[in-house]
């Protein structure tokens, strides 16, 4: 199972290096981590996602907590919690297949961000399993490049 | 001085150190450096002890912090110097050793262009430290100073590197302590979970077969006494890692001595038969558990451990309590006063372990080629310092002589690399030992190539008047992987003996110390007394059997009553 950590850091130089050292370091792999300031300036959210099967989740966490710089670290469960992330993508795109695109597009609510005679750039907000479905669609039109973000999160209600 | 007279950041620094209570450092100068060795020359309550390798700097400054339990630091300059410190924080850290590193680094202006003398400092050593730092302003320096001795010395203690470029002494600044920390990161757990404790107390009141594994932890949280109220309230016999030697009194009839690889068979039986595992400030490392999944099959494990981390990382305890050891077994005490026991019930066990203890106890045979037997050296340096001598090592077979023959009788009295198991560690860590205890006789045994690795620190021991005794257990080879090659590895000695090595007794007097050489058993004892007596840093070769192996053995992965040599006393042919 997909863990979602939200990990409250100090906003310091050389914090993110900290943290993802330690993953590597005790050879945790990351799917994925976003990192940006929080509601206060002081302090820096990062969102890392892990696959909790791979790793006891357990030993992650008490691992991260002996950073000094680790303020505070909620596993978000994913019935609990809004997420989101950001992707773009170039698809081909010339004749039948722009049009079949541009459907699939209005489909996932993706925005049309560029476009030459012979390819559309789509960003696109979403879900991690939203955005697997769109690239699955696109890619028998073919997929050129793509780039993401990688999920943020945040706990529902004050919890 | 006036709080907020202005002063270069490296006079700040010095006064920082001061207000920490730190009297003693170990370092060597360097281009970066000078900004702080010209603020250290006027010190007047800080002493500087200018070692001959920056390795010598941090083991020294671990010796001292081991033997004290204070804070020891080191220093270097930037590049090279800064580097030789790596292995000397890493032994710090697999041992949980409290040591602050300052090293000085190019100007701010310089960071990143590859300038001379330039390495990234806070990045080599991010693996190895608890925390570190960058000091990016001068009015920060201080205040980082007292951070990293907070951080060092509280919780799981460990090592912090302060990375200080040039411009940062040079600076001026207002120095003034502030009365509180901003670490909201930072909170370690101290008193045990009350419930939890309650649970531990009811579990060992009930347990047939207990056992009390203990660990470095003991050591560090200065918790002995509460331990052997502890251990003697309810009987508890008493196993102790490598780390955890001198936590508990060998002279006790408890005591049952070290587990694991090179443990006793009476410690390794009495983890495998207990019903009742206590584990305090003890990791279960993979040189004492053998192979994990057989050990301690028939025990519930209660583990107290100030790191959260550990607890469940390589076995997962019935009742976890995070807290530092001293006031958990203190409250392990209290409770325990409260239930009702009969020492009767704990007779069968400590029974059956007597009777162990009586028909497995450690031996050796006696050389036939005329050489000195090391375990024979070790017992004599045992009964010419009377259980009472601070014992620093290097790592190897002498390392575990030292752990089997010596009689430790209170904790901070066996220094030695455990975790990271660094060779070159014994002399400069003794040298740190001595300088924090100079009431006590502080002795080194090395074998004659965990010597040759630091033995420049000779000098610094003359240089200084550190009078430490240096045993070197000779035998000619780097004898532990000598005893891996005879055992697993059909005795193929690949590149294990050394074939040319300095004459030791000429070497010392080279250095202005005593050197002595010993080849008969009955010149062991009168050269130590002299040695001892001579008041003077001291070298004694002592010349011991070539292919002597450490017995007992568990080998690698194994379980730990699987020994090799662990012959009992009614088998023995001798």
């Amino acid at each position: 199972m997909k863990h979602t950590l939200s990990i409250l850091v100090e906003n310091k130089p050389g914090v993110l290096t900290r943290v993802a050292g330690l993953f590597a370091r005790r050879a945790f792999n990351i799917e994925s981590l976003a990192v940006g300031l929080s509601e206060d300036p002081k302090l820096s959210r990062i969102t890392i996602v892990i696959d909790g099967d791979e790793h006891p989740v357990d030993q992650v966490t008490k691992q991260l907590h002996k950073l000094i710089n680790v303020v505070k670290i909620r596993d978000l469960d994913a019935g609990n919690a809004v997420s989101a992330e950001l992707l773009i993508v170039r698809v081909a795109g010339e004749g039948d297949k722009r049009t079949e695109a541009l459907q699939i597009a209005e489909i996932f609510k993706a925005k049309i961000v560029d476009v030459d005679r012979r390819a559309l750039t789509l960003r696109v907000v979403g879900t991690n399993d939203k955005l697997e479905a769109l690239l699955e669609l696109l890619q028998p039109l073919g997929v050129l490049e793509v780039v993401r973000t990688g999920t943020i999160a945040m706990g529902r209600g004050r919890g | 001085m006036t709080p907020d007279k202005k002063m270069k950041g490296s006079r700040a620094l010095v006064a920082a150190l001061e207000d920490e209570g730190c009297d003693v450092l170990f370092g060597f100068p360097g281009g970066v450096a000078i900004p702080f060795y010209d603020a250290l020359y006027d010190a007047e309550n800080l002493r500087h002890v200018l070692v001959r390798h920056e390795q010598g700097a941090a083991h020294a400054a671990d010796g001292y912090a081991r033997a004290t339990g204070k804070v020891g630091v080191c220093t270097s300059t930037s590049g090279p110097g800064a580097t030789n410190l790596v292995t000397g924080i890493a032994t710090a850290y697999l041992d949980s050793v409290p040591l602050v590193a300052i090293t000085w680094q190019v100007r701010s202006d310089l960071i990143g262009t590859d300038a001379f003398q330039e390495a990234d400092m806070t990045g080599i050593t991010l693996p190895i430290v608890k925390h570190s730092y960058l000091v990016k302003d001068t009015a920060d320096l201080s205040q980082v100073l007292h951070e990293a001795f907070h951080i060092a010395s509280t919780g799981r203690p460990g090592p912090v590197v302060i990375d200080v470029p040039v411009d940062i002494a040079l600076g001026e600044t207002a120095y003034h302590k502030a009365d509180t920390l901003d670490l909201p990161g930072y909170k370690p757990t101290v008193k045990g979970h009350v419930r939890q404790i309650r649970a531990a107390a009811k579990a060992i009141n009930e347990a047939q077969r207990p056992v009390l594994y203990l660990g470095g932890g003991v050591i560090s949280s200065n918790a002995a006494p509460e331990i052997l109220r502890l251990a003697e309230l309810r009987r508890l016999p008493v196993a102790t890692t490598l780390m955890g030697l001198g936590a508990f009194p060998e002279t006790h009839e408890l005591s049952m001595g070290m587990l694991g690889m090179h443990g006793t068979v009476t410690a390794n039986y009495a983890v495998h038969e207990c019903d009742l595992l206590i584990a305090i400030g003890a990791r279960f490392d993979d040189r004492v558990t053998g192979k994990l999944k057989a050990f301690a099959p028939h025990a519930r494990i209660i583990h107290v451990d100030v790191d959260p981390a550990e607890i469940g990382k390589n076995v997962v305890p019935l009742i976890p309590i995070v807290g530092d050891v001293k006031p958990v077994a203190a409250a392990l005490v209290k409770e325990l006063q409260a239930l009702e026991w009969s020492a009767e019930r704990s007779e069968p066990w400590l029974a059956r372990i007597a009777e162990r203890k009586a028909e497995f106890p450690l031996q050796y045979d006696d050389p036939t080629d005329g050489t000195l037997a090391p375990q024979f050296v070790i017992q004599e340096i045992d009964r010419v310092t009377g259980h009472d001598a601070i014992i620093c090592t290097d790592v190897g077979q002498h390392q575990m002589w030292a752990t089997q023959y010596y009689t430790y009788a209170f904790a901070r009295q066996f220094i030695s690399s455990g975790g990271l198991g660094t060779m070159g560690f014994g002399l400069p860590a003794s040298i740190g030992a001595k300088i924090g205890r100079p009431d006590k006789t502080v002795i080194d045994i090395s074998g004659d190539g965990g010597f040759q690795m630091t033995m420049q620190e000779l000098a610094t021991a003359v240089n200084f008047d550190v009078p430490v005794v240096v045993c070197i257990l000779n035998n000619g080879y780097l004898g532990m992987v000598r005893q891996w090659q005879d055992l697993f590895w059909n005795k193929r000695y690949s590149f294990t003996c050394i074939e040319v090595q300095p004459d030791f007794k000429l070497l010392a007097e080279a250095f202005g110390a005593v050197g002595m050489r010993v080849t008969d058993k009955d010149q062991v004892e009168p050269a130590l007394r002299e040695a001892i007596a001579s008041g003077r840093p001291a070298v004694i070769d002592f010349k011991t059997s070539p292919e002597e192996n450490v017995y007992p053995m568990v080998p690698a992965g194994q379980e730990i009553t699987e020994m090799i040599g662990g012959q009992s006393r009614k088998g023995r042919k001798s």
